[in-house]
């Protein structure tokens, strides 16, 4: 049984007549429960591959299987099964209250009233939402906001969570508390969580496995571990990480 | 699909709730800017007394009934016209991971309750015209028949416009010819444009189906242009045609979308 599995797929882009491989030949699987993070230079490929695990992108060569689905021809029946996460754009409702996109978003995943009441009662506490329930998301904080959006991902109770850059220009607080609360949903729910990110404590403190990506192609696949004796003399994540940004140029 | 499509037309309209003075205001803006569409027809017959062969009465039925189809649209799914905004901010990409039809969570996008103030605008017009006019009762049924045709034309055009966007990003504009373009060119009897336009507008892009035939049938008319007898009833037919087009031009517009991302 894998969540998520990708077999030789392949996406190009034509521009300006030329064709640009976003990303080619991708080929893993990332069992259930497993939380993995998907690290890559600007421009590797990386929100490419995370277009079409939720069917945003149709492959252009190769298969990619989410949940046991073909995103791109599933999709709104995979909307069911998986949560994503865009750190640089909200997917709530921009003048909406919060409490309100929530409410919304029950009725259009058609999860039973109790069920979601309970769901909804976690996370607002786990993510300490109450405070700020009743604003519009608008006027949120990121941080504020990125909690928000992370409950909505999550109200269906997903089995596959997609997080792009979740942590992208928060503070050091709201990182922690974004980290811990990951740590937990995987832990306690078995969420299988594939993460993309350039902070490499997001990493250090959450993935087990790592995969980076360089120019399209699965450049490093294995533990964290693995990944540091990957370049021996060399003593930090960061270290490691740059040289195989810069080994592939 | 309708059940989604009033749940979030209803979420909309419960967050402008919230701001009942932007609301008001809106709602006078949307009848202002209407009555001035009436103003300039009252004003042409106050120094003739027809217009294209039609008398006043009968203008305001025409104006009336495509006002009210066209009002009802833009009421309900002319916001299908942000699709190049939305695909430029990436909140298409939100709206694709969402288990839900994209069509309808664009439509609704920012619903604006407002603009029902148009709507009973264009009712007032065709009622007025109705009680003056004495038609045969007989031919009334045509009347909730042309509006319902008339919404299905506006809507297909607002969703071929919008599934063009796809292709033309950067000129949302060129789409707003076809919707706005085509109301504005309801509001008169079609006697009054060239013979050429005319055809152009029965056979190509079929807007005579949204008031001018069925409402010759309803007025009693014969059409001016000589067409025959049977093309009055054809409203609904080119209705379901040019609607299945749409259809399939979305899908394509989403199709290419996913393929080329952005």
């Amino acid at each position: 049984m894998t969540m998520i599995e990708l077999n030789q797929a392949g996406r190009t882009f034509k521009v300006k007549r030329r064709t640009v491989h976003a990303v080619r030949d991708l080929t893993f699987t990332v069992a259930p429960g497993e939380f993995v993070g998907y690290l890559g230079p600007n421009g590797a490929g990386k929100s490419t591959t995370i277009k079409m695990l939720c069917g945003i992108l149709t492959p252009s060569s190769g298969t990619v299987r989410v949940a046991g689905l073909d995103p791109s021809r599933r999709r709104t029946t995979l909307a069911r099964h998986i949560g994503v996460v865009f750190g640089q754009r909200t997917t709530l409702w921009w003048d909406l209250p919060l409490k309100d996109s929530f409410e919304l978003i029950r009725l259009l995943y058609k999860v039973d009233r109790k069920v979601f009441a309970e769901r909804l009662a976690e996370l607002t506490a786990t993510l300490d939402l109450g405070p700020f329930m009743s604003t519009p998301v608008r006027q949120l904080s990121l941080g504020q906001r990125m909690r928000g959006d992370l409950a909505a991902a999550l109200l269906h109770a997903p089995e596959v969570l997609v997080l792009d850059e979740p942590t992208i220009g928060l503070d050091v607080v709201s990182k922690a508390g974004i980290r811990e609360f990951l740590a937990r949903i995987n832990a306690e729910r078995g969420t299988t969580v594939l993460l993309t990110t350039h902070d490499l404590g997001d990493i250090e403190r959450l993935c087990r496995r790592v995969m980076l990506i360089d120019h399209g192609r699965l450049a490093f696949d294995g533990t964290l571990d693995d990944l540091m004796a990957s370049a021996p003399g060399l003593s930090s994540i960061e270290e490691v990480v740059t040289h195989l940004y810069t080994a592939g140029r | 699909m309708v059940r989604t499509y009033l749940l979030l037309a209803w979420t909309w309209t419960r967050a402008a709730a919230a701001y009942p003075a932007s609301f008001a205001l809106l709602l006078a803006l949307g009848c202002a800017t209407a009555a001035l569409d009436l103003a300039a027809i009252l004003i042409i017959f106050a120094n003739t007394t027809s217009l294209g062969g039609f008398t006043r009465e009968e203008v305001l039925f025409l104006y009336g009934t495509a006002g009210i189809a066209f009002t009802l649209t833009d009421l309900l799914f002319s916001n299908l016209d942000r699709v190049s905004a939305h695909i430029r901010d990436g909140t298409l990409d939100t709206f694709l991971i969402r288990p839900v039809n994209a069509w309808i969570q664009i439509a609704t996008d920012r619903f604006v309750p407002a603009r029902i103030g148009r709507v009973l605008q264009a009712a007032a017009a065709l009622g007025y015209a109705l009680a003056a006019l004495d038609l045969d009762p007989r031919r009334l049924w045509m009347v909730p028949v042309m509006i319902l045709s008339g919404v299905v034309i506006f809507t297909s055009l607002w969703t071929l416009a919008a599934a063009l966007q796809f292709a033309l990003v950067d000129a949302p504009e060129v789409s707003s010819a076809f919707t706005y373009g085509s109301a504005q060119l309801a509001q008169y009897p079609f006697s009054v444009y060239g013979r050429e336009l005319v055809r152009g507008v029965t056979y190509v892009l079929p807007l005579a189906f949204i008031n001018w035939q069925p409402g010759l049938y309803a007025l009693g008319r014969d059409d001016p242009f000589g067409t025959p007898g049977f093309m009055r009833f054809l409203g609904p037919v080119a209705a379901l045609v040019l609607a299945l087009l749409a259809a399939l031009a979305w899908r394509q517009g989403l199709r290419r979308y996913r393929s080329t991302g952005s």
